[in-house]
Protein backbone atom coordinates (compact mmCIF):
# COMPACT_ATOMS: atom_id res chain seq x y z
CA UNK A 1 0.00 0.00 0.00
CA UNK A 2 2.57 2.24 0.96
CA UNK A 3 4.56 1.88 -2.62
CA UNK A 4 1.08 2.72 -4.25
CA UNK A 5 1.46 5.96 -1.95
CA UNK A 6 5.11 6.75 -2.99
CA UNK A 7 3.99 5.98 -6.80
CA UNK A 8 1.37 8.31 -6.88
CA UNK A 9 3.36 10.88 -5.05
CA UNK A 10 6.21 10.55 -8.02
CA UNK A 11 3.36 10.75 -10.40
CA UNK A 12 2.27 14.09 -9.51
CA UNK A 13 5.19 15.70 -9.03
CA UNK A 14 6.71 14.59 -12.05
CA UNK A 15 3.80 15.42 -14.04
CA UNK A 16 3.55 18.95 -12.41
CA UNK A 17 7.13 19.84 -12.93
CA UNK A 18 7.48 17.44 -16.46
CA UNK A 19 7.15 21.14 -19.03
CA UNK A 20 9.80 22.79 -17.16
CA UNK A 21 12.22 19.79 -18.34
CA UNK A 22 10.47 18.56 -21.43
CA UNK A 23 9.01 20.14 -24.36
CA UNK A 24 5.17 20.34 -23.41
CA UNK A 25 3.21 19.73 -26.17
CA UNK A 26 5.08 16.13 -26.05
CA UNK A 27 4.55 15.34 -22.37
CA UNK A 28 0.60 16.36 -23.06
CA UNK A 29 0.95 13.69 -26.11
CA UNK A 30 2.45 11.21 -23.55
CA UNK A 31 -0.29 11.98 -20.71
CA UNK A 32 -3.13 10.94 -23.54
CA UNK A 33 -1.17 7.80 -24.53
CA UNK A 34 -0.88 7.13 -20.60
CA UNK A 35 -4.26 7.28 -20.20
CA UNK A 36 -5.41 5.44 -23.34
CA UNK A 37 -2.89 2.52 -21.83
CA UNK A 38 -4.19 2.63 -18.49
CA UNK A 39 -7.74 2.71 -20.00
CA UNK A 40 -6.56 -0.69 -21.89
CA UNK A 41 -5.23 -2.09 -18.97
CA UNK A 42 -8.95 -2.29 -17.09
CA UNK A 43 -9.24 -4.36 -19.75
CA UNK A 44 -6.65 -6.57 -20.62
CA UNK A 45 -4.78 -6.31 -17.17
CA UNK A 46 -7.71 -6.72 -14.50
CA UNK A 47 -10.51 -8.39 -16.60
CA UNK A 48 -8.38 -10.57 -18.67
CA UNK A 49 -9.84 -9.78 -21.91
CA UNK A 50 -7.91 -8.72 -24.94
CA UNK A 51 -9.65 -5.96 -27.16
CA UNK A 52 -7.65 -5.32 -30.36
CA UNK A 53 -9.66 -2.40 -31.49
CA UNK A 54 -9.09 -0.01 -29.01
CA UNK A 55 -8.03 2.37 -31.64
CA UNK A 56 -11.63 2.82 -32.69
CA UNK A 57 -12.30 4.66 -28.78
CA UNK A 58 -9.61 7.09 -29.01
CA UNK A 59 -10.01 7.82 -32.46
CA UNK A 60 -14.04 8.01 -32.79
CA UNK A 61 -13.81 10.14 -29.38
CA UNK A 62 -11.19 12.22 -31.06
CA UNK A 63 -13.40 13.28 -34.51
CA UNK A 64 -16.54 13.69 -32.13
CA UNK A 65 -14.74 16.07 -29.86
CA UNK A 66 -12.91 18.20 -32.98
CA UNK A 67 -16.19 18.10 -35.21
CA UNK A 68 -18.26 19.20 -32.05
CA UNK A 69 -15.68 22.07 -31.46
CA UNK A 70 -15.29 23.05 -34.77
CA UNK A 71 -18.21 22.71 -36.52
CA UNK A 72 -20.96 23.26 -33.63
CA UNK A 73 -19.27 25.53 -31.62
CA UNK A 74 -18.90 23.37 -28.37
CA UNK A 75 -16.62 24.79 -25.54
CA UNK A 76 -13.44 22.26 -24.70
CA UNK A 77 -15.31 20.54 -22.00
CA UNK A 78 -18.21 19.88 -23.42
CA UNK A 79 -16.61 18.63 -26.70
CA UNK A 80 -14.50 16.35 -24.63
CA UNK A 81 -17.42 15.15 -23.01
CA UNK A 82 -19.37 14.31 -26.13
CA UNK A 83 -16.11 12.60 -27.71
CA UNK A 84 -16.29 10.61 -24.35
CA UNK A 85 -19.48 9.74 -24.48
CA UNK A 86 -19.67 8.20 -27.88
CA UNK A 87 -16.82 6.06 -27.18
CA UNK A 88 -18.81 4.76 -24.05
CA UNK A 89 -21.66 3.72 -26.54
CA UNK A 90 -19.53 2.58 -29.03
CA UNK A 91 -18.01 0.56 -26.15
CA UNK A 92 -21.33 -0.63 -25.41
CA UNK A 93 -21.79 -2.16 -29.15
CA UNK A 94 -18.42 -3.56 -29.11
CA UNK A 95 -18.44 -5.12 -25.74
CA UNK A 96 -22.48 -6.19 -26.00
CA UNK A 97 -21.12 -8.30 -29.40
CA UNK A 98 -17.62 -9.53 -28.44
CA UNK A 99 -18.25 -10.73 -25.08
CA UNK A 100 -20.00 -13.77 -26.13
CA UNK A 101 -16.72 -15.26 -27.23
CA UNK A 102 -13.47 -15.26 -25.52
CA UNK A 103 -10.09 -15.48 -26.34
CA UNK A 104 -8.68 -14.71 -29.83
CA UNK A 105 -12.17 -14.46 -31.28
CA UNK A 106 -12.68 -12.11 -28.63
CA UNK A 107 -10.25 -9.99 -30.20
CA UNK A 108 -11.10 -10.88 -33.58
CA UNK A 109 -14.19 -9.66 -33.18
CA UNK A 110 -13.11 -5.94 -31.84
CA UNK A 111 -10.30 -5.38 -34.71
CA UNK A 112 -13.17 -6.35 -37.37
CA UNK A 113 -15.94 -3.99 -35.77
CA UNK A 114 -12.80 -1.43 -35.33
CA UNK A 115 -12.35 -1.55 -39.22
CA UNK A 116 -15.41 -1.13 -39.62
CA UNK A 117 -14.91 2.20 -37.76
CA UNK A 118 -11.76 2.95 -39.71
CA UNK A 119 -13.85 2.44 -42.92
CA UNK A 120 -16.61 4.93 -41.47
CA UNK A 121 -14.13 7.46 -40.32
CA UNK A 122 -12.58 7.28 -44.08
CA UNK A 123 -15.26 7.67 -45.62
CA UNK A 124 -17.46 10.26 -43.33
CA UNK A 125 -17.35 13.36 -45.14
CA UNK A 126 -17.09 14.94 -41.32
CA UNK A 127 -13.53 13.44 -40.78
CA UNK A 128 -11.67 14.94 -44.01
CA UNK A 129 -10.78 11.48 -44.79
CA UNK A 130 -7.04 11.09 -45.51
CA UNK A 131 -6.95 14.75 -44.35
CA UNK A 132 -8.11 14.89 -41.27
CA UNK A 133 -10.47 17.06 -39.40
CA UNK A 134 -8.03 20.07 -38.78
CA UNK A 135 -7.81 23.17 -37.03
CA UNK A 136 -10.11 22.27 -34.08
CA UNK A 137 -9.55 25.69 -32.09
CA UNK A 138 -8.62 25.08 -28.53
CA UNK A 139 -11.02 27.49 -26.89
CA UNK A 140 -11.45 29.04 -23.38
CA UNK A 141 -12.35 26.02 -20.92
CA UNK A 142 -15.63 27.05 -18.75
CA UNK A 143 -15.08 29.94 -20.73
CA UNK A 144 -12.32 31.21 -18.14
CA UNK A 145 -9.20 29.48 -19.40
CA UNK A 146 -7.15 30.29 -22.47
CA UNK A 147 -6.12 27.04 -23.74
CA UNK A 148 -4.27 28.62 -26.54
CA UNK A 149 -1.66 29.05 -23.80
CA UNK A 150 0.64 26.21 -24.04
CA UNK A 151 0.78 26.01 -20.05
CA UNK A 152 -2.81 26.37 -19.45
CA UNK A 153 -3.22 23.24 -21.66
CA UNK A 154 -0.51 21.40 -20.08
CA UNK A 155 -2.16 21.64 -16.64
CA UNK A 156 -5.41 21.00 -18.03
CA UNK A 157 -4.16 17.58 -19.87
CA UNK A 158 -2.85 16.17 -16.38
CA UNK A 159 -5.83 16.97 -14.60
CA UNK A 160 -7.99 14.75 -17.05
CA UNK A 161 -5.19 12.56 -17.15
CA UNK A 162 -5.07 12.07 -13.00
CA UNK A 163 -9.01 12.35 -13.37
CA UNK A 164 -9.08 9.44 -15.76
CA UNK A 165 -6.03 7.89 -13.81
CA UNK A 166 -7.75 8.01 -10.29
CA UNK A 167 -10.90 6.47 -11.93
CA UNK A 168 -9.45 3.28 -13.01
CA UNK A 169 -7.66 3.10 -10.12
CA UNK A 170 -11.22 3.17 -8.02
CA UNK A 171 -12.25 0.90 -10.32
CA UNK A 172 -9.58 -1.43 -9.65
CA UNK A 173 -9.88 -1.41 -5.80
CA UNK A 174 -13.38 -1.44 -5.98
CA UNK A 175 -15.90 -4.00 -4.93
CA UNK A 176 -16.42 -4.08 -8.45
CA UNK A 177 -12.50 -4.57 -9.35
CA UNK A 178 -12.38 -7.85 -7.05
CA UNK A 179 -15.36 -9.53 -8.98
CA UNK A 180 -13.07 -8.43 -12.04
CA UNK A 181 -10.16 -9.78 -10.66
CA UNK A 182 -12.10 -13.12 -9.94
CA UNK A 183 -13.21 -13.01 -13.05
CA UNK A 184 -9.60 -12.80 -14.61
CA UNK A 185 -8.27 -15.69 -12.30
CA UNK A 186 -11.20 -18.06 -12.77
CA UNK A 187 -13.86 -18.13 -14.44
CA UNK A 188 -15.92 -20.74 -13.71
CA UNK A 189 -15.65 -20.17 -10.28
CA UNK A 190 -16.40 -16.26 -10.36
CA UNK A 191 -19.77 -18.54 -12.29
CA UNK A 192 -20.42 -20.83 -9.44
CA UNK A 193 -20.13 -17.78 -6.71
CA UNK A 194 -23.53 -16.93 -8.52
CA UNK A 195 -21.65 -13.84 -10.93
CA UNK A 196 -23.33 -13.17 -14.26
CA UNK A 197 -19.87 -12.75 -15.87
CA UNK A 198 -20.68 -11.11 -18.67
CA UNK A 199 -22.69 -7.85 -17.14
CA UNK A 200 -19.32 -7.31 -15.12
CA UNK A 201 -17.00 -7.91 -18.54
CA UNK A 202 -19.23 -5.01 -20.67
CA UNK A 203 -19.61 -2.71 -17.34
CA UNK A 204 -15.17 -3.14 -17.86
CA UNK A 205 -15.42 -2.75 -21.54
CA UNK A 206 -17.73 0.63 -21.17
CA UNK A 207 -15.31 1.87 -18.56
CA UNK A 208 -12.42 1.08 -20.62
CA UNK A 209 -13.80 2.46 -24.30
CA UNK A 210 -15.07 5.70 -22.60
CA UNK A 211 -11.63 6.64 -20.96
CA UNK A 212 -10.00 5.78 -23.74
CA UNK A 213 -12.24 7.95 -25.27
CA UNK A 214 -11.61 10.72 -23.01
CA UNK A 215 -7.79 10.49 -23.79
CA UNK A 216 -8.60 10.46 -27.60
CA UNK A 217 -10.67 13.73 -27.23
CA UNK A 218 -7.90 15.45 -25.44
CA UNK A 219 -5.43 14.49 -27.62
CA UNK A 220 -7.87 16.25 -30.59
CA UNK A 221 -7.59 19.37 -28.15
CA UNK A 222 -4.19 19.19 -27.96
CA UNK A 223 -3.06 18.62 -31.78
CA UNK A 224 -6.13 20.58 -33.38
CA UNK A 225 -6.22 17.26 -35.28
CA UNK A 226 -8.46 14.68 -35.22
CA UNK A 227 -6.55 11.88 -38.07
CA UNK A 228 -6.84 8.51 -39.37
CA UNK A 229 -3.83 7.14 -37.28
CA UNK A 230 -6.41 7.11 -34.15
CA UNK A 231 -8.83 4.91 -35.66
CA UNK A 232 -5.87 2.67 -37.53
CA UNK A 233 -5.46 -0.78 -36.29
CA UNK A 234 -2.03 0.03 -35.49
CA UNK A 235 -2.80 2.23 -32.95
CA UNK A 236 -4.88 -0.80 -31.28
CA UNK A 237 -1.37 -2.85 -31.80
CA UNK A 238 0.48 0.18 -30.17
CA UNK A 239 -1.26 0.19 -26.72
CA UNK A 240 -0.99 -3.53 -26.06
CA UNK A 241 2.64 -2.91 -26.88
CA UNK A 242 2.45 0.10 -24.11
CA UNK A 243 0.78 -2.17 -21.60
CA UNK A 244 2.85 -5.12 -22.19
CA UNK A 245 6.19 -3.36 -22.21
CA UNK A 246 4.92 -1.17 -19.29
CA UNK A 247 3.48 -4.51 -16.69
CA UNK A 248 -0.04 -5.36 -17.85
CA UNK A 249 -2.16 -5.72 -14.10
CA UNK A 250 0.30 -3.24 -12.92
CA UNK A 251 -0.99 0.22 -12.11
CA UNK A 252 1.44 2.25 -13.03
CA UNK A 253 2.68 0.13 -16.00
CA UNK A 254 0.95 1.69 -18.88
CA UNK A 255 2.17 4.93 -18.17
CA UNK A 256 5.61 3.85 -17.94
CA UNK A 257 4.92 1.95 -20.97
CA UNK A 258 3.44 4.58 -22.86
CA UNK A 259 5.87 7.25 -21.77
CA UNK A 260 8.78 4.81 -23.58
CA UNK A 261 7.23 4.23 -26.73
CA UNK A 262 6.63 7.68 -26.79
CA UNK A 263 10.09 8.75 -26.22
CA UNK A 264 11.25 6.34 -28.94
CA UNK A 265 8.82 7.21 -31.60
CA UNK A 266 9.70 10.88 -30.88
CA UNK A 267 13.46 11.02 -29.90
CA UNK A 268 13.92 8.05 -32.55
CA UNK A 269 12.87 9.50 -35.26
CA UNK A 270 16.16 10.68 -36.71
CA UNK A 271 16.51 7.00 -37.28
CA UNK A 272 13.84 7.10 -39.40
CA UNK A 273 11.66 3.82 -40.33
CA UNK A 274 14.38 1.78 -37.98
CA UNK A 275 12.59 2.59 -34.92
CA UNK A 276 9.91 0.12 -36.09
CA UNK A 277 12.18 -2.21 -35.86
CA UNK A 278 13.42 -0.80 -32.26
CA UNK A 279 10.44 -0.88 -31.00
CA UNK A 280 9.96 -4.51 -32.26
CA UNK A 281 13.07 -5.57 -31.16
CA UNK A 282 12.30 -4.15 -27.67
CA UNK A 283 8.99 -5.72 -27.34
CA UNK A 284 10.67 -9.41 -28.44
CA UNK A 285 12.82 -8.96 -25.56
CA UNK A 286 10.62 -7.65 -22.97
CA UNK A 287 7.98 -10.43 -23.98
CA UNK A 288 10.95 -12.92 -23.91
CA UNK A 289 12.89 -11.97 -20.57
CA UNK A 290 10.24 -9.52 -18.77
CA UNK A 291 7.29 -11.03 -18.80
CA UNK A 292 5.37 -8.59 -16.25
CA UNK A 293 6.78 -5.94 -18.17
CA UNK A 294 9.31 -2.99 -16.39
CA UNK A 295 6.92 -2.31 -13.61
CA UNK A 296 5.83 -5.68 -13.28
CA UNK A 297 9.53 -6.76 -12.93
CA UNK A 298 10.66 -3.91 -10.66
CA UNK A 299 7.52 -4.55 -8.12
CA UNK A 300 8.84 -8.18 -8.43
CA UNK A 301 12.59 -7.26 -7.69
CA UNK A 302 11.42 -5.53 -4.21
CA UNK A 303 8.32 -7.93 -3.01
CA UNK A 304 6.44 -6.92 -0.07
CA UNK A 305 6.61 -9.21 2.92
CA UNK A 306 3.97 -11.12 3.70
CA UNK A 307 3.48 -12.25 7.09
CA UNK B 1 -42.28 -21.78 -3.43
CA UNK B 2 -43.20 -25.70 -3.03
CA UNK B 3 -41.51 -27.63 -0.65
CA UNK B 4 -41.82 -30.99 -2.19
CA UNK B 5 -41.36 -33.55 0.51
CA UNK B 6 -38.09 -34.94 1.70
CA UNK B 7 -36.19 -34.25 -1.92
CA UNK B 8 -34.31 -30.87 -2.43
CA UNK B 9 -32.96 -32.28 -5.57
CA UNK B 10 -34.80 -34.62 -8.25
CA UNK B 11 -33.70 -35.52 -11.99
CA UNK B 12 -36.08 -37.32 -14.07
CA UNK B 13 -34.95 -38.77 -16.86
CA UNK B 14 -31.85 -36.85 -17.40
CA UNK B 15 -29.92 -37.31 -20.27
CA UNK B 16 -26.83 -35.72 -22.24
CA UNK B 17 -25.72 -37.09 -25.48
CA UNK B 18 -22.76 -35.56 -27.44
CA UNK B 19 -22.33 -35.86 -30.88
CA UNK B 20 -24.23 -39.15 -31.11
CA UNK B 21 -22.50 -40.29 -27.49
CA UNK B 22 -24.64 -40.46 -24.82
CA UNK B 23 -22.94 -39.53 -21.68
CA UNK B 24 -25.31 -39.45 -19.31
CA UNK B 25 -28.90 -41.73 -20.19
CA UNK B 26 -32.02 -41.26 -18.45
CA UNK B 27 -30.47 -40.75 -15.01
CA UNK B 28 -32.72 -40.33 -12.04
CA UNK B 29 -31.15 -39.59 -9.17
CA UNK B 30 -33.17 -37.90 -5.81
CA UNK B 31 -31.14 -36.16 -3.15
CA UNK B 32 -32.58 -36.12 -0.20
CA UNK B 33 -32.58 -33.22 2.44
CA UNK B 34 -29.84 -32.91 5.06
CA UNK B 35 -27.88 -36.00 3.62
CA UNK B 36 -24.49 -36.39 2.03
CA UNK B 37 -25.46 -38.02 -0.98
CA UNK B 38 -22.18 -39.81 -3.21
CA UNK B 39 -21.99 -40.33 -6.65
CA UNK B 40 -19.77 -42.88 -7.48
CA UNK B 41 -18.55 -44.77 -10.62
CA UNK B 42 -15.71 -45.72 -13.16
CA UNK B 43 -13.74 -42.95 -15.25
CA UNK B 44 -16.09 -42.05 -17.91
CA UNK B 45 -19.02 -43.10 -15.96
CA UNK B 46 -20.18 -39.87 -16.63
CA UNK B 47 -20.28 -38.38 -12.96
CA UNK B 48 -18.68 -35.01 -13.02
CA UNK B 49 -20.75 -34.71 -16.37
CA UNK B 50 -23.95 -34.84 -14.14
CA UNK B 51 -22.54 -32.27 -12.21
CA UNK B 52 -22.04 -29.97 -15.15
CA UNK B 53 -25.53 -30.53 -15.86
CA UNK B 54 -26.97 -30.05 -12.28
CA UNK B 55 -25.38 -26.77 -11.99
CA UNK B 56 -26.24 -25.85 -15.62
CA UNK B 57 -22.31 -25.79 -16.97
CA UNK B 58 -24.02 -27.98 -19.85
CA UNK B 59 -27.05 -27.97 -21.92
CA UNK B 60 -29.06 -30.10 -20.98
CA UNK B 61 -30.28 -33.03 -23.81
CA UNK B 62 -33.08 -34.59 -22.41
CA UNK B 63 -34.98 -34.75 -19.37
CA UNK B 64 -35.71 -32.38 -16.51
CA UNK B 65 -33.75 -31.15 -13.45
CA UNK B 66 -35.93 -29.76 -10.08
CA UNK B 67 -34.15 -27.90 -7.21
CA UNK B 68 -36.92 -27.73 -4.26
CA UNK B 69 -39.78 -28.69 -6.88
CA UNK B 70 -38.84 -25.78 -9.30
CA UNK B 71 -37.96 -26.69 -12.69
CA UNK B 72 -34.46 -25.21 -13.08
CA UNK B 73 -33.17 -27.69 -16.80
CA UNK B 74 -33.25 -24.53 -18.36
CA UNK B 75 -31.77 -21.68 -16.38
CA UNK B 76 -28.09 -20.03 -15.88
CA UNK B 77 -25.29 -21.04 -14.13
CA UNK B 78 -25.09 -18.49 -12.24
CA UNK B 79 -28.91 -18.58 -11.65
CA UNK B 80 -28.11 -21.80 -10.20
CA UNK B 81 -26.04 -20.60 -7.42
CA UNK B 82 -27.96 -17.86 -6.15
CA UNK B 83 -30.60 -20.10 -5.78
CA UNK B 84 -27.95 -22.16 -3.17
CA UNK B 85 -26.69 -24.79 -5.40
CA UNK B 86 -22.92 -23.89 -5.14
CA UNK B 87 -20.18 -26.42 -6.92
CA UNK B 88 -16.78 -26.92 -6.22
CA UNK B 89 -14.43 -28.06 -9.32
CA UNK B 90 -12.44 -31.27 -10.16
CA UNK B 91 -9.36 -29.26 -10.09
CA UNK B 92 -8.84 -26.79 -7.07
CA UNK B 93 -10.69 -23.79 -7.82
CA UNK B 94 -9.42 -21.02 -6.48
CA UNK B 95 -8.04 -17.33 -7.85
CA UNK B 96 -4.69 -18.33 -7.25
CA UNK B 97 -3.56 -14.56 -7.25
CA UNK B 98 -5.87 -13.19 -4.52
CA UNK B 99 -5.11 -13.32 -0.98
CA UNK B 100 -6.97 -16.27 0.96
CA UNK B 101 -8.95 -13.64 2.59
CA UNK B 102 -10.05 -12.24 -0.51
CA UNK B 103 -11.00 -15.64 -1.99
CA UNK B 104 -13.86 -15.94 0.49
CA UNK B 105 -14.71 -12.55 0.72
CA UNK B 106 -15.71 -12.46 -3.20
CA UNK B 107 -17.91 -15.28 -2.08
CA UNK B 108 -19.57 -12.99 0.19
CA UNK B 109 -19.80 -9.73 -1.29
CA UNK B 110 -22.42 -10.56 -3.41
CA UNK B 111 -24.67 -10.16 -0.81
CA UNK B 112 -24.35 -6.39 -0.14
CA UNK B 113 -25.56 -5.92 -3.58
CA UNK B 114 -22.49 -3.34 -3.86
CA UNK B 115 -20.46 -5.39 -6.73
CA UNK B 116 -20.93 -3.17 -9.64
CA UNK B 117 -20.11 -0.55 -7.44
CA UNK B 118 -17.02 0.74 -9.70
CA UNK B 119 -16.78 4.28 -7.65
CA UNK B 120 -17.01 2.63 -3.78
CA UNK B 121 -13.06 1.38 -2.31
CA UNK B 122 -12.41 -2.08 -1.64
CA UNK B 123 -12.44 -0.97 1.93
CA UNK B 124 -15.94 -0.97 1.80
CA UNK B 125 -15.84 -5.09 1.52
CA UNK B 126 -13.71 -4.97 5.14
CA UNK B 127 -16.91 -5.27 7.17
CA UNK B 128 -17.44 -9.32 5.85
CA UNK B 129 -13.79 -9.70 7.36
CA UNK B 130 -14.69 -11.06 9.83
CA UNK B 131 -17.49 -13.52 8.95
CA UNK B 132 -14.50 -14.23 6.08
CA UNK B 133 -12.14 -14.95 9.44
CA UNK B 134 -14.84 -17.44 10.70
CA UNK B 135 -14.89 -19.34 7.64
CA UNK B 136 -11.31 -19.45 7.31
CA UNK B 137 -11.17 -20.66 10.65
CA UNK B 138 -13.77 -23.11 10.35
CA UNK B 139 -11.64 -24.81 7.90
CA UNK B 140 -8.20 -24.59 9.30
CA UNK B 141 -6.84 -21.80 7.36
CA UNK B 142 -7.10 -18.50 9.92
CA UNK B 143 -3.39 -18.02 10.12
CA UNK B 144 -3.22 -17.99 6.07
CA UNK B 145 -5.39 -14.78 5.63
CA UNK B 146 -3.08 -12.75 4.08
CA UNK B 147 -1.32 -15.25 1.82
CA UNK B 148 -1.21 -15.04 -1.68
CA UNK B 149 -3.43 -18.38 -2.48
CA UNK B 150 -0.69 -19.25 -5.36
CA UNK B 151 1.17 -20.26 -2.25
CA UNK B 152 -0.57 -22.44 -0.25
CA UNK B 153 0.17 -26.25 -0.65
CA UNK B 154 -2.96 -27.93 -2.84
CA UNK B 155 -4.44 -29.37 0.39
CA UNK B 156 -5.15 -26.18 1.73
CA UNK B 157 -6.13 -24.69 -1.34
CA UNK B 158 -9.10 -27.45 -1.46
CA UNK B 159 -10.32 -26.09 2.42
CA UNK B 160 -10.21 -22.75 0.99
CA UNK B 161 -12.15 -23.69 -1.79
CA UNK B 162 -14.87 -25.61 0.49
CA UNK B 163 -14.76 -22.21 2.70
CA UNK B 164 -15.54 -20.15 -0.68
CA UNK B 165 -18.39 -22.51 -1.29
CA UNK B 166 -19.38 -22.37 2.77
CA UNK B 167 -19.14 -18.82 2.36
CA UNK B 168 -22.61 -18.57 0.02
CA UNK B 169 -24.44 -20.82 2.46
CA UNK B 170 -25.40 -23.44 0.00
CA UNK B 171 -28.21 -24.98 0.82
CA UNK B 172 -26.72 -27.98 -1.42
CA UNK B 173 -23.28 -28.45 -1.84
CA UNK B 174 -22.02 -30.04 -5.39
CA UNK B 175 -18.08 -31.37 -3.66
CA UNK B 176 -16.26 -33.23 -7.17
CA UNK B 177 -13.63 -35.46 -5.61
CA UNK B 178 -13.11 -33.13 -2.83
CA UNK B 179 -9.73 -35.47 -1.44
CA UNK B 180 -8.41 -36.39 -5.20
CA UNK B 181 -4.65 -35.62 -5.24
CA UNK B 182 -3.99 -35.35 -1.20
CA UNK B 183 -1.77 -37.01 0.79
CA UNK B 184 -3.79 -39.47 4.04
CA UNK B 185 -3.89 -36.44 6.76
CA UNK B 186 -5.34 -33.96 4.47
CA UNK B 187 -7.80 -36.80 3.12
CA UNK B 188 -9.31 -37.04 6.77
CA UNK B 189 -8.79 -33.67 7.68
CA UNK B 190 -11.12 -32.45 4.07
CA UNK B 191 -13.56 -35.55 5.06
CA UNK B 192 -14.39 -34.29 8.53
CA UNK B 193 -15.04 -30.92 7.50
CA UNK B 194 -17.83 -32.48 4.85
CA UNK B 195 -18.83 -34.16 7.89
CA UNK B 196 -19.23 -31.06 9.49
CA UNK B 197 -19.99 -28.79 7.52
CA UNK B 198 -23.17 -31.21 6.43
CA UNK B 199 -24.92 -31.13 9.78
CA UNK B 200 -27.43 -28.14 7.97
CA UNK B 201 -27.17 -28.35 4.66
CA UNK B 202 -26.80 -30.95 1.79
CA UNK B 203 -24.22 -32.20 0.51
CA UNK B 204 -23.79 -34.46 -3.22
CA UNK B 205 -20.14 -35.10 -3.70
CA UNK B 206 -17.89 -37.49 -6.87
CA UNK B 207 -15.61 -39.28 -4.72
CA UNK B 208 -13.61 -41.77 -5.81
CA UNK B 209 -11.83 -42.66 -1.92
CA UNK B 210 -13.87 -45.54 -0.69
CA UNK B 211 -13.18 -44.58 3.01
CA UNK B 212 -14.37 -41.21 2.77
CA UNK B 213 -17.85 -42.78 0.43
CA UNK B 214 -17.86 -45.60 2.97
CA UNK B 215 -17.47 -43.18 6.60
CA UNK B 216 -19.46 -40.58 5.87
CA UNK B 217 -21.97 -41.36 3.17
CA UNK B 218 -25.54 -41.63 3.68
CA UNK B 219 -26.56 -42.59 0.31
CA UNK B 220 -24.47 -43.69 -2.90
CA UNK B 221 -25.56 -43.89 -6.32
CA UNK B 222 -23.29 -45.89 -8.39
CA UNK B 223 -23.14 -44.49 -11.93
CA UNK B 224 -21.69 -46.33 -15.12
CA UNK B 225 -21.78 -45.67 -19.04
CA UNK B 226 -23.65 -42.80 -17.96
CA UNK B 227 -26.59 -44.91 -16.39
CA UNK B 228 -27.83 -45.89 -12.47
CA UNK B 229 -26.39 -49.27 -11.88
CA UNK B 230 -27.25 -49.35 -8.27
CA UNK B 231 -28.61 -47.19 -5.01
CA UNK B 232 -28.45 -47.49 -1.35
CA UNK B 233 -26.22 -47.19 1.73
CA UNK B 234 -22.49 -48.29 1.08
CA UNK B 235 -23.17 -51.49 2.26
CA UNK B 236 -26.82 -52.49 0.08
CA UNK B 237 -24.36 -51.47 -2.88
CA UNK B 238 -20.62 -52.78 -2.29
CA UNK B 239 -22.63 -56.18 -1.82
CA UNK B 240 -24.04 -55.78 -5.10
CA UNK B 241 -22.43 -58.31 -8.25
CA UNK B 242 -22.73 -55.84 -10.80
CA UNK B 243 -21.56 -53.07 -8.73
CA UNK B 244 -18.44 -54.93 -8.19
CA UNK B 245 -17.83 -56.39 -11.21
CA UNK B 246 -18.45 -52.89 -13.01
CA UNK B 247 -16.71 -50.47 -10.30
CA UNK B 248 -15.46 -52.17 -7.21
CA UNK B 249 -13.71 -55.03 -8.57
CA UNK B 250 -10.07 -54.81 -8.43
CA UNK B 251 -10.75 -53.50 -5.08
CA UNK B 252 -12.43 -56.30 -3.09
CA UNK B 253 -11.97 -58.88 -5.77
Amino acid sequence: MKRIAMGWVALVIAGLIAPFLVYPVFVMKVLCFALFACAFNLLLGYTGLLSFGHAAFLGSAGYIAGHTIKVLGFPPELGILAGTATAAVLGYVFGSLAIRRSGIYFAMITLALAQMVFFLALQMPFTGGEDGLQGVPRGMLFGVIDLRETMNMYYFVFAVFMIGFWIIYRAVHSPFGQVLKAIRENEPRAISLGYAVDKYKLLAFVLSAALSGLAGATKTLVFQLASLTDVHWHMSGEVVLMTLLGGMGTVFGPVVGAAVVMTLQNYGAEIGEWVTVLTGAIFVVCVLAFRRGIVGELAALFPVRKP
Amino acid sequence: MESSGDYILETRNLTKEFKGFVAVSDVNLRVKRGTIHALIGPNGAGKTTVFNLLTRFLPVTGGAIFYRGHDITHEKPAQVARRGIVRSFQISAVFPHLTVLENVRIALQRRLGTSFHFWKSERTLEVLNDQAHELLEAVGLREFADYVTVELPYGRKRALEIATTLAMDPELMLLDEPTQGMGHEDVDRVKELIKKVAANRTVLMVEHNMHVVSDISDVITVLARGSVLAEGSYGEVSGRPEVIEAYLGTAHA
